[in-house]
């Protein structure tokens, strides 16, 4: 009876691959293992082996003498990383990036603001393709047309000679610390470059912020008397917030591991993802490479355990 | 909502963004003028010159070419792993509950959210254990890994999109699972896999960070551009090979736009 009944709710396919397809079928978990294996075994097994592998390197020292890599468990690396030249490259980095993600909201949010409220149809889409080019522009394109424009024989000079204002570069390149012999090779120059190319990063997570921002919350604001400003700091500004904090983990992050804007253009004195490579190229210290790279995992996992309290993966 | 119109922008608000996009666009813009430019030991502006010779001398070098065409397989390669690996994932991850399902999605981030340096030296060290070589599938399995995000956000979205009663309902008039997927899902993610698809390839074509550590001795164009950045020798070539960059990346990216467009703009969300 129960065979009957099944053969006619359930005809056996003939097909092998209708026959698999049923087997599938009553196997969800065959399919699932058949779906997430290959990239599980990719990234989950090869690619997170290897990050593991290299966190672990950075408990072993190398050798003063021999030059080797010593592997037995100790601090000492980590020592070596929190002393002297490599503190010093640490607060370098997480300084610069601090200072490029607050310019770069900056610089980010009117756009934002203005794509969010006041572009409509067709200025809407030209606004998000005007951000998503410059975004998605090749990265050492944009640099080098930063070295274009730095250049001494630059458009930059001659813009400012031009307006006769040449002084005025000379005087900031006198500045202790954002000075330099010029602007390719300041401070100065590093930061600009490293705000133009992650800055369109902040746009779009700010706008998706804003975008949810109902118009009557902000009718309301002025109807109950408070000015622009008033509006701004305690309405706008509290609800955007999750926006800004989603858009700096990417700055932040992006910033924090560079070593190709700062060693193009800038000073000689190392950053983060510098100092990793010289240790792992030429230096050979694979342990202390190691090291230099926990410190951005760390302030990284940090920083998103704030952003996720904060909301800022809803803004995403 | 009638209010929004009537409102027109503030000044300061509509000089403020101009400026920020200015700020954007005029350096790529600059690149376009330098590829004409008759000067060749600097970067003198205002060009002495304008010249097109820049581009029959880049034609005719056979290393660009050569960095070029390694680009470009490394890419289509990669992309078309990324593509089996990231909608396999996005497919579990949507058409599915297990355990585990949130901690997938961070997992395929997870390469692109940390520094590209990170990953570099991870899967170099990965592939000097292994005692596997540098070659071009190194650089390969290398970009597959980051690309598999994009594909993945794109087929995401997607599948959240198709309503599960078209599946069933597939099933229903005796469809088996293969036919199901040929003629019912493939129709119906087909542009969100080409759209990210393109993102990848674009995202491909340009990484030099975990390229530098995964590649022997070949040069991908990033990695040719790299080297002029570090010491410019033919400045009016790489003015022209960065020209054309520019043109080819931004293909990819107005078509992902164009076919994403009417669904949640999961293109572009974050590189």
């Amino acid at each position: 009876m129960t065979i009957v009944a099944e053969s006619i709710i359930l005809p056996q396919r003939r097909s092998t691959a209708g026959r698999l397809s049923d087997f599938l079928w009553r196997h969800p978990h065959v399919l699932l293992a058949i779906f997430l294996g290959p990239p599980l075994l990719w990234l989950g097994i090869v690619y997170l082996g290897s990050l593991f592998a290299l966190l672990l390197q950075s408990f072993f020292s190398i050798d003063d003498f021999s030059g080797l890599v010593n592997y037995e468990f100790t601090l000492a690396t980590y020592r070596q990383l929190l002393s002297g030249a490599n503190l010093d490259i640490i607060i370098r980095t997480v300084t610069m990036a601090a200072v490029v993600t607050l310019v770069s909201a900056l610089v980010a949010f009117p756009i934002a603001y203005y794509a969010a409220r006041y572009a409509r149809g067709k200025w809407k889409a030209l606004f998000y393709l005007a951000v998503m080019l410059p975004l998605w522009s090749s990265y050492l394109v944009k640099i080098y047309a930063w070295k274009l424009i730095l250049a001494k024989e630059g458009i930059l000079t001659w813009i400012f000679q031009k307006l006769n204002l040449l002084w005025l570069i000379d005087a900031w390149l006198s500045l202790p610390l954002v000075g330099g012999n010029s602007l390719s090779v300041s401070y100065t120059g590093t930061f600009i470059v490293f705000v133009y190319v992650w800055m369109p990063f902040m746009i779009l997570p700010i706008q998706a912020a804003l975008e949810r921002v109902p118009a009557s919350l902000i009718e309301a604001s002025s109807d109950l008397g408070g000015t622009p400003s008033q509006t701004f700091r305690h309405v706008l500004f509290p609800l955007a917030l999750p926006g800004i904090v989603a858009g700096s983990i990417f700055t932040f992050s992006l910033t924090l591991g560079d070593y190709i804007i700062p060693q193009i253009v800038g000073s000689s004195r190392l950053f983060i993802g510098q100092a990793v490579y010289a240790q792992q190229g030429t230096a050979g210290n694979i342990p202390l490479a190691a090291a230099f790279t926990v410190v951005p995992i760390v302030i990284m996992g940090a920083y998103l355990w704030m952003a996720r309290r904060m909301g800022a993966f809803d803004a995403l | 909502m009638r209010s929004e119109k009537s409102n027109p922008a503030p000044l300061g608000l509509k000089l403020a963004a101009g400026a920020g996009l200015a700020f954007m666009h005029l350096p790529i813009l600059l690149i376009f003028l330098y590829a004409f430019t008759t000067e060749e030991k600097s970067y003198q502006f205002p060009p002495p010159g304008l010249t097109t010779q820049w581009f029959a001398v880049a034609w005719s070098r056979p290393d660009v070419w050569a960095a070029l065409t390694l680009s470009v397989k490394v890419a289509s390669i990669a992309t078309a792993v990324a593509l089996v690996l990231g909608t396999l994932c996005a497919a579990a991850v949507s058409q599915t509950r297990f355990f585990g399902r949130e901690t997938i999605s961070l997992l395929v981030i997870l390469p692109i959210a940390l520094p590209g340096i990170i990953t570099g030296i991870a899967l170099r060290s990965a592939f000097s254990m292994a005692d596997i070589p540098f070659s071009f599938w190194t650089i390969v399995l290398g970009h597959a890994t980051f690309c598999i995000v994009v594909v993945y956000n794109n087929a995401v979205a997607r599948f959240r999109r198709i309503s599960g009663s078209l599946i069933e309902a597939s099933m229903d008039l005796g469809a088996d699972g293969f036919q199901t997927f040929r003629y019912i899902i493939l129709p119906n993610i087909g542009t969100a896999l080409l759209a990210g698809g393109m993102l990848a390839f674009a995202l491909s074509f340009d990484e030099v960070i975990v390229t530098t550590f995964t590649a022997g001795q070949q040069s991908t164009l990033p990695i040719w551009m790299l080297e002029e950045l570090i010491r410019p020798r033919q400045r009016p070539v790489t003015n022209v090979v960065a020209m054309v960059v520019v043109m080819v990346t931004f293909l990819p990216i107005l078509g992902a736009y164009y076919l994403t467009r009417d669904g949640d703009q999961i293109a572009g969300a974050g590189k």
